[in-house]
C-alpha cells in the first residue's frame, strides 16, 4: 500500500506540473498577445510593450517558464493588473465559498440519494422502483444551471421564499445558510439522481453476497443486515465517484455561482475573462486545477486502500 | 441496424428516448420548414409576448419567435455535438490505438497526457481559453475535442490491449502482416460498437456543456440562436417573463433525457455480456 501512495502521489504531482506546463504554453503558444488581450483594441503600442514588461512577457520563452514555476513553488502566481493585488490572495478569498459550496451540495445529495437507491434496491422492480429510477436518471440529465435558473425563477422570484442573489451577511450563519439553499438544491440534485442509481446497483451486488445470506442464516433482522452489513459495503463506491466528479462540482459550481451572483472561485474566472484580467483567469483555473487532481488522487487511494485489486493498475 | 433499432423500441424507455431524440433531431434537420418565423427577424411591437397561436412559445425582448429560435438553436446544438465527438473520437482512436499496440514508453507518455488534459475542469478550461482567443463555437467545439479525446482514447487503449493477446493478431503478426493492416482490420471493428455506445451517451453531455458556455456568452455570437443564448437571454428577463427560460430548457432537457435513454438502451442490447441472453 505505502508504495501506491508513493507512486499515485507523485503520479498526481507529476500530472499538476503538466497541466501547469500546458496551460502556461496555452497562453504563450496561441495566437495574441496577451498584454494586447488585457488592455483592449485601442491600446497603444507603448502600452502593450509596458504591459509586456510587467507581466515578464518580453523575456525569452524558457526563462518565463522557468520564473513561472519558480513563483508558483513559492505560492505566486502573480499579480491582478486591475486591483494590483496578488492573484493566490484573490483565489484564496473566494476558494471557501465554492468549496462549502460543493461540499453541501454532495451532503444534500448523500442525503437524498443513499436512502433513495437503498430503499429502490430493497424495493427492487416495484412502482416506487421505476419512479426512482426515472426521477432519478431525469435530475442527472438536467444541466445544474438549468435546475439553477428554474430554482430562481420559481423560489427566489416567483415565491420570493429564498434570496436571489449573493451569499449572505458575512456574520450571520443563518443567512449564509438561506442563501445557500437554492444553490446547493441546483448542483445537488443531479448527484441525487447519481448516487441514488449508484447505491441501489451497489445495494443489489452486495445484497447477493455470501456474508449477507450467511448474516441472514443466523436469524439477523433485516433492518440490522441491511443497515450494520450492507449499507456500509454498498456506499463505498459514492467515495470514489464524488472524488472523480470534483471536475463536475468545479464546472457546476462555476455556471451556478453566476446564475445566484454568489462570490467563489467559478464567478471570479467568470468576472476576469469579461474583464480580460487573464492572470486571474490562469491563476483561478490552476487552483481549480490542483484541487481537481487532489480530489482524484485522494479517491484512487481510498479506493486502493478499500479494494487491493486496484493497486494493481497504476 | 434495424434489427438493433427493433430492440430498442420494444424498451419503453428505449421507444422514449428514440421518439424525444427523433424529435428533437427532426426539429433541428427541418427547421427552415416547421419554422414559422425567421429567427433573427426583430418584431419590437411584438415583444416579451407569451406564448399564443402565433408564437408558440412567446417572443423574446427583441420580439423574436421563440419556437422558431429553439427549432435554428437545435442545429446548433447538434452540429457542435456531432463535430466535436466526431473528431474526438478519431483522435481517441488514433491515439488508443496507439497506446495500446505501441511500445511500453508511448502507451506511458499517452496515458499521462490523458491524464493532464483530464485534470483541467472542462468549463474552467474552457473559460480560460475563451480569455485567449476570444468566445466563439470553434473555440468551444476545439475546447471539448480536447477534454473529450481522452475519454475515448482510454476506452480504445483498454480494447486494443484485450484484443491484442488473442491468438489471431498473435497468428498475423507471425504470417508477417503490418501493424495498420492488424489495426484496422482487426482491432477497430472490434471496438467500434462499444465505441458508438460511448458517443451516443456523450451527446446529451456536449450538448449540455456547449449550452452552459453559450449562456455564459462564451459560445454562439449574437443573433445565432442557440439555446443557451435563449437562456441568457431569458435570465436577464428572469424578472419580466418566465417564458424564455422555459423555451430555452425544454428541448435542452428532452435531448439530454432522450439522448441517455437511447444510449442506455443501445448499450443493454450491444453489450455482449447481455446479447448472450437474446
Amino acid at each position: 500500500m505505502l508504495l501506491y501512495i508513493v507512486k499515485r502521489t507523485a503520479l498526481g504531482v507529476i500530472i499538476v506540473l503538466l497541466a501547469v506546463a500546458l496551460l502556461f504554453c496555452m497562453i504563450h503558444l496561441i495566437p495574441g498577445d496577451p498584454a494586447r488581450i488585457l488592455l483592449g483594441p485601442r491600446a497603444t503600442p507603448e502600452l502593450i510593450a509596458a504591459m509586456s514588461a510587467r507581466l515578464g512577457l518580453d523575456l525569452p520563452f524558457p526563462v518565463q517558464i522557468a520564473r513561472f514555476f519558480a513563483n508558483l513553488l513559492r505560492g505566486d502566481l502573480g499579480m491582478d493588473v486591475i486591483t494590483n493585488r496578488p492573484v493566490v490572495e484573490i483565489v484564496i478569498s473566494q476558494l471557501p465559498y465554492t468549496l462549502w459550496l460543493i461540499f453541501f451540495s454532495i451532503f444534500f445529495a448523500g442525503l437524498i440519494g443513499i436512502p433513495l437507491g437503498c430503499y429502490s434496491a430493497l424495493h427492487r422492480n416495484t412502482l416506487f422502483d421505476r419512479i426512482s429510477g426515472f426521477v432519478s436518471v431525469s435530475f442527472i440529465t438536467t444541466p445544474s444551471f438549468v435546475v439553477a435558473l428554474y430554482a430562481l425563477l420559481i423560489f427566489a422570484v416567483a415565491l420570493k421564499w429564498f434570496p436571489a442573489v449573493g451569499a449572505g451577511d458575512k456574520g450571520d450563519l443563518l443567512d449564509q445558510a438561506v442563501h445557500l439553499v437554492l444553490p446547493v438544491v441546483s448542483i445537488g440534485l443531479a448527484w441525487v439522481g447519481y448516487l441514488a442509481r449508484l447505491v441501489r446497483a451497489s445495494m443489489l451486488e452486495v445484497m447477493e453476497e455470501s456474508h449477507i445470506r450467511t448474516a441472514r442464516a443466523f436469524g439477523l433482522t433485516e433492518r440490522r443486515i441491511i443497515y450494520h452489513y450492507a449499507l456500509k459495503l454498498a456506499i463505498l463506491p459514492t467515495v470514489s465517484v464524488i472524488g472523480v466528479g470534483m471536475g463536475f462540482l468545479l464546472s457546476s459550481a462555476l455556471l451556478t455561482e453566476i446564475v445566484f451572483a454568489r462570490p467563489g472561485i467559478g464567478k471570479l474566472i467568470y468576472d476576469s475573462v469579461i474583464t480580460r484580467n487573464y492572470p486571474v483567469v490562469m491563476g483561478s483555473v490552476l487552483v481549480s486545477t490542483i484541487l481537481f487532481v487532489f480530489s482524484t488522487t485522494v479517491s484512487d487511494l481510498i479506493n486502493a486502500w478499500l479494494d487491493p485489486r486496484t493497486r494493481a493498475t497504476l | 441496424m434495424i434489427a438493433v433499432l427493433r430492440r430498442v423500441i420494444k424498451e419503453p424507455t428505449g421507444l422514449f428516448g428514440l421518439v424525444l431524440v427523433a424529435l428533437i433531431v427532426g426539429g433541428a434537420l427541418f427547421a427552415e420548414i416547421l419554422a414559422p418565423y425567421d429567427p433573427v427577424a426583430l418584431n419590437i411591437p411584438d415583444r416579451l409576448q407569451s406564448p399564443s397561436q402565433s408564437h408558440l412559445l412567446g417572443t423574446d425582448q427583441l420580439g423574436r419567435d421563440l419556437f422558431s429560435r429553439v427549432l435554428y438553436g437545435g442545429q446548433v446544438a447538434l452540429g457542435v455535438a456531432l463535430t466535436a465527438i466526431g473528431v474526438a473520437l478519431a483522435g481517441g482512436i488514433v491515439l488508443g490505438m496507439l497506446a495500446g499496440f505501441g511500445p511500453s514508453w508511448l502507451d506511458k507518455a499517452i496515458l499521462l497526457f490523458f491524464d493532464t488534459t483530464r485534470s483541467f475542469p472542462t468549463v474552467m478550461f474552457a473559460l480560460a481559453t475563451v480569455a485567449l482567443v476570444g468566445p466563439s463555437l470553434q473555440t468551444v467545439i476545439a475546447v471539448i475535442i480536447v477534454t473529450t479525446i481522452p475519454t475515448y482514447g482510454r476506452v480504445v487503449r483498454t480494447q486494443t490491449l484485450s484484443i491484442k493477446s488473442n491468438e489471431f493478431i498473435k497468428a498475423e503478426q507471425v504470417m508477417g502482416a503490418k501493424t495498420t493492416r492488424i489495426l484496422g482490420m482487426h482491432i477497430l471493428p472490434n471496438i467500434v460498437g462499444p465505441l458508438m455506445i460511448l458517443a451516443s451517451m456523450d451527446i446529451p453531455t456536449v450538448i449540455a456543456l456547449e449550452a452552459g458556455l453559450s449562456f455564459l456568452g462564451m459560445g454562439v455570437k449574437p443573433p445565432t440562436p442557440s439555446w443557451g443564448s435563449i437562456l441568457n437571454d431569458g435570465f436577464g428577463l428572469i424578472r419580466v417573463t418566465p417564458w424564455p427560460i422555459i423555451a430555452g430548457s425544454i428541448p435542452l432537457i428532452l435531448i439530454t433525457l432522450g439522448f441517455t435513454y437511447l444510449g442506455e438502451s443501445l448499450r443493454d442490447f450491444i453489450d455482449p455480456k447481455l446479447r448472450k441472453s437474446f
